[in-house]
């Protein structure tokens, strides 16, 4: 009871990692494949505009799923690290590439150091959110034993199931970025933007569900019985939410319902983390540690549970008043003063 | 003594290379964290000063000063990423085997990391957007969790220094009570201690700035505002710090003996122990009147366990001198500040003082440093203090040269490009809204 409780804690903290800090590297995607420095300057001023408010506050819930984690399941944080530091410490190089970047973009003078600056940024983007990914795949597909460093370096996270959720990631984020930014346009009055984030909404929605179904075909040869879980009762329930969810932001984008397809993009991301979690039951790491296993002793979890209770009755009061401001744009993301 | 869940010790070539990694990542997070305890208060201390006399240069200052902040924050946030990704990638062993001790601090610290992120982005991109009193209020909040934001963290150094809440029974880990971890003996002078060194760094390198223009002829109200914030909360810090310095180093008397003899590379037993200076001047009986109030107690020496569970004394005795002889430099420069302002109520006018003042901002990092050089390096082998080795909390896996010399370049790319930017920032024109 009270190690699935603290499961779920991490799986709230990962979805909402994986939507809103997601969202912000795809963000950082459609910066990249914004086009030349003129073409691109309206969606890169419109992405900096919509994250730089919430990008750091986003970003905590890394680090609140890491702490989670080692508090509660200390062991299995021993032995993912180990076993897979290569992707780990990349994701967590660019996680200092790119947020160093994009604080700093705002005070380049020239082009040039605006170029290499965003540069840094957008394909760090594109990377952390990969690695990430690829080191989750590694644990479902059972790649992760307990140990100190005792799976595979390089081979744990580099199967198909670790590369085909490692693209789903970046595909997922910018998606929901698309989304997002659409929904955000809309509200500031720039309809050429709303054009152009539409269109990025439903080619990266198609892209990432096409990902998620070739996703769905290797696990089913890579790791069958995650493919099981998938497939049946709970696991499948969360799949068929996920797809629903899904086709009916294409259809809200189409219909240009942008303010309600923030919500069903939201649910189509969550709804594969969870689906990914019931499936894996009752694993923490499959093939052998089981959650309750993994588990921290019972003092340390009711201390974690209350603490984090606690805790999120004062930050979400906190968190949705900032984004009641960012989406409102009351935040300035102007540098200079108003007149 | 305890070997660790994940299969006990395993052979790593690379032990020393890891922890210099771990060495190199809070030589650049804690002085970025130094900003973050100290500027949210003074930036609302300004706004305060606006609100209360309505002179817009106040106001003009604490939005300066606030962009500042917002870049080192973010600075703050990726560093201290990257530190939290190293805990289990360099020490996995430790990890998993205490996690669960001390890992509740972590999880208050994550909410309290969540507070400043929201309320810096609300007060800094609020400015003239929110309501005057809202956006005062705003910043409180900022103000706090820039407090417990270190708090917590530094509950896990004085637990590791002092670990407490648990025991060991057939090499395990057992009857955790998490709470006790948490509020460890050696909490309050760390806490304390790294609080004001906060101020002290972030105050003296700010000052340090306006005593540059000051010397170039930069001498305007807004250098004066300046200076007298920045050099009040310095010259406040320093000599409360001289203070608490003397509460540590009781308290690494009592419960760490042998850091304390490292401090003096103190090899034998000795009643009545010196205090060496450079240049070979040794101060009979000030060790044991630093450590024991009591120029006759006796202090252990290193000799008196193996050589294998001696921490190394060099660098410790080093930063030991380095940081009490900058602490009680930095309190002569606030008392002369202190001094003059009491006395004729203006900043001293010596150029000499402004030169002090210049070299006093980086002094102060080097003693930050050097005090985090004494705690942790002296107390070397453990990593949790006479109950796990550093060499069994170690990763197995390879490569961590090459993590290294990869974070090495990240790190001076961006200490270098935050250096630029915030030069620029401080070369823009200061204007004052009419
Ligand atoms: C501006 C920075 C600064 C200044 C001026 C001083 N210190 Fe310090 N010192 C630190 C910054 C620091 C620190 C923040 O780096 C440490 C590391 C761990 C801690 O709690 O604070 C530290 C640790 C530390 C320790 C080890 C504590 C432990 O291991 O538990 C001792 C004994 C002292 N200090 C003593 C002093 C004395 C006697 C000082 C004055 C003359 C002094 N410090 C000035
Ligand atoms: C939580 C607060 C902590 C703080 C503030 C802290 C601070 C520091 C600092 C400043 C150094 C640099 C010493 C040097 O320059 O040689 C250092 C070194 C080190 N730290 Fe910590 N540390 C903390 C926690 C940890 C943790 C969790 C570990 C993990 C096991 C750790 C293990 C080490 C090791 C092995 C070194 C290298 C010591 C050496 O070079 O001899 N510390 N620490
Ligand atoms: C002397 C020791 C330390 C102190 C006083 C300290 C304090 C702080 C503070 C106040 C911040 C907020 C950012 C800022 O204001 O710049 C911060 C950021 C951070 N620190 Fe440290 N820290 C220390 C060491 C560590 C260690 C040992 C870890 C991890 C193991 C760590 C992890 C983090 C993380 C993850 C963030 C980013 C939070 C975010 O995303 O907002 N810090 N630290």
């Amino acid at each position: 009871m009270l190690a699935d409780s603290a499961a779920v804690l991490i799986l709230v903290g990962l979805t909402a990692y994986v939507v809103l800090g997601g969202a912000d590297f795809g963000a950082g995607f459609w910066d990249l494949t914004a086009g030349s420095a003129e073409r691109g300057a309206p969606v890169r001023a419109m992405v900096k505009r919509a994250m730089a408010p919430v990008w750091e506050a986003n970003h905590v819930w890394l680090i609140f799923v890491l702490v989670v984690l080692w508090t509660a399941f200390p062991k299995a944080f021993g032995s993912i690290t180990s076993t897979l530091a290569i992707p780990l410490f990349v994701a967590a190089l660019g996680i200092v590439l790119r947020g160093g970047a994009f604080a700093l973009k705002g005070e380049a003078a020239t082009i040039a150091e605006a170029r290499a600056l965003g540069a840094a940024f957008a394909l760090a983007s594109v990377l952390v959110p990969f690695f990430l990914g690829a080191a989750v795949g590694a644990i479902a597909a059972g790649e992760v034993p307990v140990g100190n460093a005792a799976g595979d370096e390089l081979r744990s996270w580099t199967g198909t199931t670790s590369i085909v959720v490692g693209l789903l990631a970046v595909a997922t984020g910018a998606h929901v970025a698309a989304v997002f930014l659409g929904a955000d346009s809309r509200r500031a009055g720039r309809p050429e933007l709303v054009r152009a984030f539409r269109a990025r909404a439903l080619g990266s929605g198609v892209v990432a569900g096409v990902l998620a179904i070739a996703g769905l075909l290797a696990v089913r040869s890579d790791v069958p019985d995650l493919y099981d879980g998938l497939t049946s009762g709970a696991g499948l329930a969360c799949v068929a939410v996920s797809g629903a969810a899904g086709l009916a932001t294409l259809a809200l984008e189409w219909r240009e319902r942008f303010e309600v397809a923030r919500y069903t993009a939201a649910t189509a991301v969550g709804a594969i983390v969870a689906g990914w979690a019931v499936a894996q039951q009752p694993y923490m790491l499959p093939p052998e540690l089981t959650v309750r296993a993994a588990a921290a002793n019972d003092s340390t979890l009711v201390a974690l549970l209350v603490s984090a209770a606690l805790g999120m009755a004062i930050l979400i009061p906190a968190l949705t008043w900032l984004f009641r401001l960012a989406v409102s744009g009351r935040l300035a993301y102007e540098e200079q003063p108003r007149p | 003594m305890i070997d660790g869940v994940l299969g006990g010790p395993v052979d790593q070539d690379y032990l020393l290379q890891a922890r210099q990694m771990q060495a190199m990542s809070f030589a650049v997070h804690i002085p970025l964290v130094c900003f973050g305890i100290a500027f949210p208060a003074m930036v609302l201390y300004l706004e305060g000063l606006w609100l209360r006399t309505g002179d817009p240069l106040y106001k003009a200052l604490a939005k300066r000063w606030s962009k500042a902040m917002l870049i080192l924050f973010a600075v703050g946030v990726v560093t201290g990423t990257i530190l939290s990704f190293e805990m289990g990638l360099l020490w996995p062993e430790f990890m998993a085997t205490f996690g669960d001790v001390f890992g509740l601090a972590f999880l208050i610290e994550g909410f309290s990391f969540f507070m400043e992120a929201i309320f810096i982005a609300i007060y800094v991109y609020g400015w003239d957007r929110l309501a005057p009193k809202v956006h005062f209020a705003a910043g409180v909040p900022m103000v706090v969790a820039g407090i417990t934001g270190s708090l917590m963290v530094i509950s896990v150094n004085g637990w590791m220094n002092h670990p407490s809440g648990f025991a060991i029974r057939n090499d395990e880990v057992v009857d955790v009570r998490p709470l006790e971890a948490l509020f460890n003996s050696n909490l309050w002078h760390e806490l304390v201690h790294m609080y004001l060194a906060g101020f002290i760094v972030a105050s003296f390198l700010v000052a340090g700035v306006y005593a540059h223009g000051w010397l170039r002829g930069r001498r305007s109200r807004q250098h004066r505002v300046a200076l007298v914030v920045a050099l009040s909360v310095a010259a406040l810090a320093t000599p409360a710090q001289l203070l608490v310095g003397d509460w540590a180093a009781r308290t690494v008397a009592e419960r760490q003996p042998l850091k304390l003899a490292a401090f003096e590379g103190l090899q034998e037993t000795t009643k009545g122990a010196p205090f060496s200076l450079p240049g070979g001047i040794e101060i009979p009986d000030l060790l044991s009147l630093l450590a024991f109030h009591d120029p006759d107690a006796t202090v252990q020496g290193l000799e008196t366990v193996p050589a294998d569970d001696r921490p190394p004394t060099g660098i410790v005795k080093l930063s030991f001198r380095l940081m009490v002889g900058i602490g009680t430099a930095l309190a002569a420069l606030g008392a002369w500040f202190l001094w003059v302002w009491w006395r004729r109520r203006r900043l001293p006018s010596s150029p000499w003082f402004h030169r002090a003042l210049i070299a006093a901002g980086p002094l102060a990092l080097v003693a930050l440093i050097a005090g985090w050089v004494t705690t942790e390096v002296g107390r070397q082998p453990w990593v949790v203090y006479e109950v796990m080795r550093t060499e069994q909390a170690v990763t197995g896996a390879s490569g961590i040269p090459v993590g290294f010399a990869a974070l090495a370049l990240v790190y001076a790319g961006l200490v270098a490009v935050v250096f630029v930017m915030l030069r620029r920032l401080g070369r823009q024109p200061f204007e004052v809204e009419a």
